[in-house]
């Protein structure tokens, strides 16, 4: 019978307090797995997502906002671009590929954000050497009315191939819905992005939609004032009129159904972020830097580093919140610690007479002083244990609550590569807290204890 | 021989900071397999003897030889493991640990010496004392007539030497008194163990061949 076959019975002779002391632990460790785990969904997520594009542009306002709105399509875009200007952008020599993102809609069912782009987004790398892949006979928008889904959102609406759906304007509670119905020509292999969250059409499509073009005279003067150029009011009054002379012809009885197939004048399109990838590869960076600061003296535009704008939330927010939570967890962890130190010592006084047996059978001062800090090293691994089992089991069934509540993906398995430090400093405060109760074992007058 | 007591002192420390003598004995034997009874008013010594004796308490000067090997001069970690393997103890109040079942009490007295614990030992002990039956009962299942029993297995498990007996039969009723008794001796004579009981019953004292008063040969007759 070796010393922790001896902490264990005496552990199961108070099993009650002995439960309940070790479930204090576990509810600290459960807290603490639970914050692991989510901190590191939240962290591979804003680490990885941006990639396959240096910058993203869009109109000046909060850098933070802007790449919100664009990789985690979270919260309302800032402002709009003018299409002109992604077309400048496209074919400036600088850059090798500038993709448009209009935002703004979200789908009827689920309200899952819509992304009109065009099918060279599908091209670029989700996260670094990953591109995306879609379904077997999938198709990357090629159509006007095409549109492809995420993982998460073909799963969670139930929705198939050649499905139909609408958009609605705004947020799903407040807009209105559209006529226009876009159908499903591909589904995404899940990406543990928020793409898998989004549902992308075809951007010809989108300003196709009925309202997402500008009024022709508010968006010849908007362009006109993003550019600094004066508007030709002559000019204006004739494109004023021979525009109200084809809509008439065109859009009678306002059928904005698949086939009607009007192209938007680019004067009427607005962009709300462009994704810039620049060209050449060892001075890339230095080029990137150079148009972010061009764009920066100009006042129209803004060109913002998403890893930067990451790395500053990550520092500044996420991180404040991570410490925080892990503090407070800690925390827990400790005053649980600090329980099986009440408990540990207050069973001393009924325990000394079989410290002093056992004392006199033989046992040396430091066996007795072993029994009892692996009594506290027991519980502490057992509660530890046993809390990394719930917290795991509470990601698993948070886990898919979770992403339909907040669109943040959780593998229902993921592991903290933290919790492996957690049972080793289990085991150091269980050896605190048992060092004290563990000296009073160690003290024990056995002839005194003996003869009471 | 199985115990030598030679030129022990043992004094105590009154919270006035004076010293108490418990103990003067010039010289103290016990032959092989030899079996003593120890008789002495409440408050002789008897107890500081038998933990002198068996290195619980130290003492303050003199020689305690069991088993051709002193012990109060040894260091209290080597004196523990001599207790654990040399010495076999059966208490009053046989303290048998509650959350322990029998056959783990008798393993637990196997457990402290550096030969490994061996449940088939410890079965046969139990049998021994006539409790193959109880192997798994807990203290509190057992009469206190079974509960001495099973100290007195525990007593013998790691074949020791020398055994003590502080008061064996006090605290059991009188059908199990001798049958305590007679166990505790034939086991000594069957294992070449020699004993030192300590009892008040003259009953008891009358069976064996050698009774020692500690009045005799203690030259304190302080009260402890």
């Amino acid at each position: 019978m070796n010393t922790l076959t001896i902490a264990w019975k005496s552990i199961r002779q108070r099993r009650v307090a002995s439960l309940l002391t070790a479930l204090s632990v576990a509810l600290g460790v459960t807290l603490m797995i639970s914050v692991l785990v989510i901190n590191g969904v939240i962290d591979r997520m804003f680490n990885q997502t941006a990639s396959g594009y240096d910058l993203i542009v869009g109109p000046k306002g909060s850098a933070l906002q802007l790449v919100l709105n664009t990789v985690f399509r979270v919260g309302a875009p800032i402002e709009n671009l003018p299409y002109r200007y992604y077309t400048e952008l496209k074919n400036d020599s600088r850059i090798e590929e500038a993709i448009p993102f209009a935002i703004g809609d979200v789908t009827q069912k689920g309200g899952f954000p819509i992304v009109g782009t065009i099918p060279r987004y599908f091209a670029l790398e989700y996260i670094p050497g990953r591109h995306f892949r879609i379904n077997k006979e999938g198709k990357f928008l090629p159509g006007t009315w095409d549109s492809v889904i995420g993982s998460a959102v073909a799963k969670q609406n139930n929705w198939k191939m050649g499905d139909e759906f609408s958009l609605i304007h705004g947020s799903a509670e407040s807009g209105h819905v559209h006529d226009e119905k876009f159908k499903i020509v591909g589904i995404l292999a899940p990406t543990g992005t928020p793409n898998d969250r989004t549902v992308f059409v075809n951007l010809r499509g989108f300003y196709q939609v009925s309202g997402h073009e500008k009024p022709l005279e508010e968006a010849i003067r908007r362009e006109a004032a993003f550019f600094g150029e004066k508007v030709d009011e002559e000019k204006l009054k004739a494109r004023l009129k021979e525009s109200a002379a084809h809509d008439h012809h065109d859009h009678s009885g306002h059928d904005h159904g698949h086939d009607h197939g009007h192209e938007v004048p680019d004067a009427q399109k607005e962009v709300t972020a462009i994704l810039v990838q620049m060209k050449g590869d060892r001075l890339r960076g230095f080029s990137t830097i150079k148009f972010q600061s061009e764009l920066k003296e100009g006042n129209q535009a803004q060109a913002v580093n998403p890893i930067q704008q990451i790395s500053w939330l990550m520092t500044n927010i996420v991180g404040n919140i991570r410490t925080m939570l892990i503090i407070l967890t800690s925390l827990i962890i400790v005053v649980s610690g600090v329980g099986i130190f009440v408990s540990i010592y207050n069973s001393m006084s009924d325990r000394k007479r079989e410290i002093a047996i056992m004392r006199a059978l033989g046992a040396g001062r430091t066996t007795v002083f072993g029994i009892i800090l692996s009594e506290s090293v027991l519980l502490c691994l057992g509660g530890g244990i046993l809390g990394i089992i719930l917290g795991h089991g509470l990601v698993f069934v948070a886990a898919p609550i979770i992403e339909a509540r907040s669109g943040l993906l959780i593998n229902p398995f993921a592991f903290s590569s933290t919790e492996l430090f957690l049972l080793p400093i289990l085991v150091v405060l269980a050896s605190l807290v048992g060092f004290i109760p563990a000296m009073t074992a160690y003290r024990t007058d056995v002839a005194s204890t003996l003869s009471d | 021989m199985s115990l030598l007591l030679e030129n022990v002192k043992k004094s105590y420390r009154e919270p006035d900071g004076s010293s108490l003598p418990i103990l003067d004995i010039e010289r103290f034997e016990i032959k092989d397999q030899e079996q003593v009874v120890l008789i002495g008013e409440s408050g002789s010594g008897k107890s500081t003897l038998l933990n002198v004796i068996s290195g619980i308490t130290a003492v303050d000067s003199g020689k305690v030889t069991i088993a051709g090997t002193e012990i109060a001069s040894m260091a209290e970690v080597v004196r523990d493991q001599f207790r654990a393997e040399r010495i076999g103890i059966v208490f009053q109040t046989f303290n048998l640990l509650p959350a322990f079942s029998a056959l783990e009490n008798v393993l637990l007295g196997m457990s402290f010496s550096r030969k490994k614990p061996s449940r088939d030992r410890a079965k046969e002990l139990l049998a021994l004392v006539g409790l193959e039956h109880r192997l798994h009962h807990h203290p509190r299942q057992m009469s206190v007539g079974e509960q001495q029993r099973v100290a007195v297995a525990r007593a013998l498990a790691n074949q020791p030497r020398l055994l003590l007996a502080d008061e064996p039969t006090a605290n059991v009723d009188l059908a199990n008194q001798q049958t305590i008794l007679e166990l505790l001796r034939d086991a000594c004579h069957q294992n070449q163990i020699a004993m030192l009981l300590v009892t008040h019953s003259q009953e008891v004292a009358k069976q064996f061949e050698r009774v020692e008063s500690l009045a005799e040969f203690n030259k304190v007759h302080a009260r402890v």
